[in-house]
């Protein structure tokens, strides 16, 4: 057979049944915003929107609604998308598609939150930053990242900074992983809310004002979050004072926690190293507002906490601003912090460090009405733990 | 620039005669696969493009409760392939056979005391019915007002007018690009239209109207109704819901796009926490502004709802989309709605 004959057989077997994909390229110069916004628009299934290297000035937030997609930058620190002067939307970049890759850029300083994905299924956030550059204020945006209402949820390699709720959110979604990631001077640092089975390892917390947060709100279309492990992360030195605008969840949470557990069921931690965290390394704590929804349970329900590496903590849990009434609560300096609400039929268990019960048994009472005291939450019977998250393999391939 | 309505009846009759037969609307367009540049290709127009004059069947309509888009002024039609209706529904949207049309221009009065004057055309975003379900096309016009051109991705213009009371106004009008489109007409994921429902509609005539055009196919006695913001006779609280209903339900109900935060605000969402009364904020950020409900009854100054719809940074701004002014008499609706709650 003739070389361009096989040549051309080739080509026609290769050739999908939708044609080629194919990259669309952007790069820095005028009208950025429209060529950037025209290729997203214009992208079909299949292809990637490649976003040259430098610093793109928007001044509207970007999106993307066509699935398998992928957005490439050439690099955290060089393609930088900034949305300083940004007059529209509430993020900077908005993914409302499936199976759609966002790797290789920045995006700085959005008026609201950096990245929002929401009923985005199989989406890969791998080596991305997301951050307010001018270090923590209450006036930069909420979450960095924020998958939303997704199943699937995969951010790896990933740096946020400076978000005045938390860096890397994950809300009302099912079957996720958090790793590799970074996430500093934000509020709460990893936030994983009203989710159902995420597993989050190997990343890094640091100077936030909560670590990593497992929250369940009322009132929200998924709740009863569960089956969550948090292992083999570090989170210390979380000790940016609360800048979270008053009202939101985590506006209360206290400087210097490590892992904080509110309500959730089936709740795993163990093997993270959490240390120099003034509040707790971690702690633990029924949803505190009234509410009223009769699907919603307030109190955290068979939590583990186990075989963790613990540095100093405690020795100044921040629940009250009044400086002595901090010392004295932190007189032990014990590791681990429970508000003393539980769940008999699905108990609490640790046993890798000291617990100080602040004896409060319902959701309702103030920490004025506590009685701290060292508590023993070792014994019992051990609680089934969570499986592991497994994401299909095709996004894993896209990472390894 | 231009004058619509009446005004140009006089003149058009002379062109008609002038001229040859009207064109007529392209179903084949509105059912392909391609996007068409302009608007005129669609021959929903004849005459001056900057007229609006409809072609054949096609039929201006108007809503008991327009969106507040930046005070321009919207002219609507509908285009529903011959021979073929609309179903009637009570509840949501009617639906709209294939091939149905749905266009919206926005525009400005230099002076919005002389109802009479020239109206500069911006946009005009077309909604049509294809096999496969709606899409939403922008188009922009251009400066004489005699073509409109598809712009997918969106655009900035400068408009000033006057205010009712004078006082001059200036914004960076936003012209939504495609995808921000289905940030609104969004349910459950697919593409929808949001206006035409039966109680939007319905203004004691022109759901009959439609009956009679051959547009719906029946309109009941029974059909809802929404007052209007003006109808100083509509109780309080049912021109504050159909505010919310119109301004904010398109994302904030079960199925929008915002249907995570918990907050739903259409028509018939029941007095509680979805409604936003004693809701805590979920993802607001910023937007809660320090405050601890969406809606505090009887208290505005608590209610961050009334806090975002005055803001217009991007990180608080509701709706996100839209709004470069804040709309005082919305403001002015809702505060009151709110202080007479308890």
């Amino acid at each position: 057979m003739k070389p361009s004959l096989t040549l051309l057989a080739l080509a026609l077997f290769a050739l999908p049944a939708e044609g080629w994909a194919k990259t669309l390229s952007v790069s820095t110069g005028p009208d950025a915003q429209e060529r950037l916004q025209t290729a997203l628009i214009e992208a079909q299934p299949g292809d990637v929107v490649a976003i040259g290297a430098g610093r793109f000035d928007l001044t509207e937030g970007l999106s993307l609604d066509v699935n398998g997609v992928t957005v490439r930058g050439e690099g955290t620190e060089a393609t930088i998308l900034s949305f300083k002067d940004q007059r529209t939307a509430g993020e900077g970049l908005l993914v409302t598609a499936d199976d759609v890759v966002l790797t290789g850029f920045a995006v700085e300083d959005s008026k609201g939150d950096g990245i929002k994905s929401k009923g985005a299924d199989r989406i890969v956030y791998y080596n991305l930053r997301v951050e307010w550059t001018g270090g923590p204020k209450t006036t930069n945006g909420s979450y960095g990242v924020y998958p939303v209402a997704s199943s699937d949820v995969l951010i790896d390699h990933v740096t946020v900074r400076g978000a005045s709720d938390a860096g890397i959110y994950v809300g009302q979604s099912r079957n996720i992983i958090v790793r590799n990631s970074v996430a500093m001077y934000n509020v709460a640092g990893i936030e994983i809310e009203n989710c159902y089975h995420a597993d989050v390892y190997q990343n890094l917390a640091m100077h936030n004002t909560g670590g990593i947060l497992v929250f369940d709100l009322p009132n929200l279309p998924q709740m009863g979050g569960h089956d969550i492990r948090i292992f083999a992360n570090r989170s210390s030195k979380n000790d940016t004072p609360n800048f979270a605008p008053k009202g939101n969840i985590v506006a209360s949470v206290p400087v210097g926690t490590g892992v904080l557990v509110m309500a959730n069921r089936a709740v795993v931690i163990f093997q993270n190293i959490l240390e120099e965290n003034q509040t707790a390394n971690v702690m633990l704590i029924a949803y505190p507002n009234p509410f009223n929804d009769p699907r919603y349970n307030p109190l955290p329900r068979a939590v583990t906490v186990r075989d963790n590496i613990y540095g100093r903590a405690g020795w100044a849990p921040a629940l009250v601003d009044d400086v002595a009434t901090q010392s004295a609560l932190g007189a032990g300096a014990l590791p681990v912090l429970w508000d003393g609400a539980s769940d008999p039929s699905a108990p609490i268990r640790v046993t890798d460090g000291g617990v100080l019960s602040l004896g409060l048994t319902s959701a309702a009472e103030g920490v004025a009405a506590a009685k701290p005291a060292p508590a023993d939450l070792s014994k019992g019977k051990a609680m089934a733990e969570p499986r592991r998250v497994v994401l299909p393999q095709s996004m894993e391939a896209l990472v390894r | 620039m231009i004058r619509l309505a009446t005004a140009f009846v006089g003149a058009w009759t002379l062109l008609i005669s002038a001229s040859p037969p009207p064109p007529r609307v392209s179903l084949p367009l509105i059912l392909g696969e391609t996007l068409p540049e302009t608007l005129s290709d669609f021959g929903f127009f004849t005459g001056p493009a900057r007229a609006l004059r409809p072609s054949q069947g096609v039929v201006p309509y108007q809503l008991n409760v327009p969106l507040f888009s930046d005070y321009a002024e919207k002219f609507r039609f509908v285009w529903i392939p011959p021979g073929q209706k609309a179903h009637y529904t009570s509840d949501g949207v009617f639906t709209f056979p294939i091939g149905t049309a749905l266009i919206k221009s926005f525009g400005y009065r230099a002076d919005f005391r002389a109802p009479q004057s020239d109206v500069r055309l911006i946009e005009t975003r077309v909604l049509l019915r294809r096999a496969n379900g709606w899409i939403a096309l922008p188009y922009v016009w251009n400066a004489d007002g005699s073509e409109a051109y598809l712009k997918r991705a969106g655009k900035r213009i400068d408009v000033q007018w006057t205010q009712a009371d004078g006082t001059p106004r200036a914004i960076s009008y936003a012209v939504p690009n495609a995808n921000q489109c289905k940030g609104c007409h969004d349910l459950g994921g697919t593409l929808t239209p949001i206006g035409p429902k039966a109680r939007n509609l319905n203004d004691g005539e022109q759901l009959n109207r439609w009956v009679r055009q051959g547009l719906l196919d029946r309109a009941p006695p029974s059909a809802p109704t929404v007052p209007k913001l003006s109808d100083a006779h509509a109780p309080l609280g049912k021109r504050a819901r159909a505010y919310l209903d119109v301004n904010c339900a398109h994302c904030h109900n079960r199925l929008g796009p915002a249907n995570s935060s918990g907050l739903w605000l259409d028509w018939g969402q029941p007095d509680g926490v979805t409604l936003g009364m004693g809701k805590r904020p979920t993802a607001a950020g910023r937007g809660s502004g320090d405050m601890e409900f969406a809606i505090d009854p009887g208290h505005p100054e608590r209610s961050y709802l009334l806090y975002r719809m005055q803001s217009l940074d991007p990180g608080i701004a509701m709706p996100e989309l839209g709004r470069a002014t804040v709309h005082s008499e919305g403001v002015a609706l809702i505060t009151a709605w709110i202080k007479s709650l308890n």
